[in-house]
């Protein structure tokens, strides 16, 4: 009925822009101005955006904090940047005039934008940087050697183990984009559904959620990442020594 | 305005043990937090991580049930 797929506006050369496309751009350009506007004008004695922002930096610091103890301060950009990205791509589709504005073809309309993450492409992109943000960062803390062990092993049962762990890698990546994709989609469908039954005062229920389901999703994404780049940055062979030599 | 019985029956029948476990996660952090009224803090972070968690296998089959 919706189409899953996002609408190709135009071709440059033979890459197909789409409207997500045009609004990841567009994300991108508020982000990176909030970013320069804050850094240009840093002072000792901060001013109200300045404080706001600082604040929320430190509470989600000591969330990292409380999870990764010493690796916080390599963990938490991806943490962050991961958070705001897809808070921002999360509540672009709530805004007026995205998702409703465009151009009619064949009959349907394709709006110029649509919500980033209402797109399989952006969070299978998503869930895949963060895999490989993971990898890389565990493979650089505890050294290759640590880090094969954990999935392949001579002893048998670790074997089996490591095999499944390999498994478990997949699916963490089709989990964590299909999660944000199923989520952010299904809410854009209540959203045109609602609104083409009563479009006044009937979908303001449906907006509130979507604002806070927008949020949640953005949480549980970074999070998520944070976790398991804190687990995969914990040496291996020590949990395994440990509890076969009866330490607990 | 056509309807599809197999997508309506993919989502129902998909989502009845989600549901379940989302009540059941909410009803234990219900009953921890009011044996130690001070934890809610730290209880109530954990408790929407698990909902999303439970709730992601809902997802998965509204996805299935829109394709039909």
């Amino acid at each position: 009925m919706f189409s899953f797929q996002p609408e190709v506006l135009f071709h440059l050369g033979s890459f197909k822009i789409t409207n997500t496309l045009i609004d990841t751009l567009l994300i991108d350009v508020v982000l990176i101005t909030l970013c320069v506007i804050i850094t240009k004008n840093i002072k000792i004695i901060p001013g109200i955006f300045q404080n706001s922002v600082e604040m929320v930096i430190q509470m989600f610091y000591e969330i990292t904090e409380s999870v990764a103890q010493e690796k916080a301060k390599k963990i938490f950009p991806y943490f962050m940047s991961f958070f705001i990205f897809i808070l921002l791509a999360n509540w672009s589709g709530l805004l007026p005039g995205v998702n409703s504005i465009g151009f009619f073809e064949d009959g349907k309309l394709v709006p110029i934008l649509r919500s980033a993450t209402s797109d399989l492409n952006t969070t299978l992109g998503l869930a895949l940087v963060s895999a490989l943000a993971t990898h890389t960062m565990s493979i650089k803390t505890v050294g290759l050697k640590d880090y094969i062990s954990r999935y392949f092993s001579f002893n048998p049962m670790n074997l089996f183990i490591g095999f499944l762990e390999i498994i478990s890698e997949m699916t963490k990546i089709i989990s964590l984009s299909f999660r944000l994709f199923g989520n952010i989609f299904a809410g854009e469908v209540v959203l045109i559904t609602v609104s083409s039954i009563f479009a006044f005062l009937f979908p303001l229920p449906f907006l509130f959620l979507e604002v806070i389901v927008g949020f949640v999703q953005a949480l549980v994404f970074s999070m998520l990442t944070m976790s398991f780049m804190a687990i995969l940055t914990t040496p291996h062979h020590d949990t395994a020594a440990n509890a076969n030599s009866g330490k607990y | 305005m056509n309807f599809s019985i197999s997508g309506g029956l993919i989502i129902a029948l998909g989502g009845i043990l989600p549901a379940l476990a989302i009540g059941l996660i909410g009803s234990k952090a219900m009953e921890a937090i009011g044996r130690n009224p001070e934890s809610s803090g730290r209880i109530l972070p954990a408790m929407l991580l698990s909902m999303a968690f439970a709730e992601a296998i809902a997802i998965y089959s509204l996805i299935l049930a829109f394709l039909k």
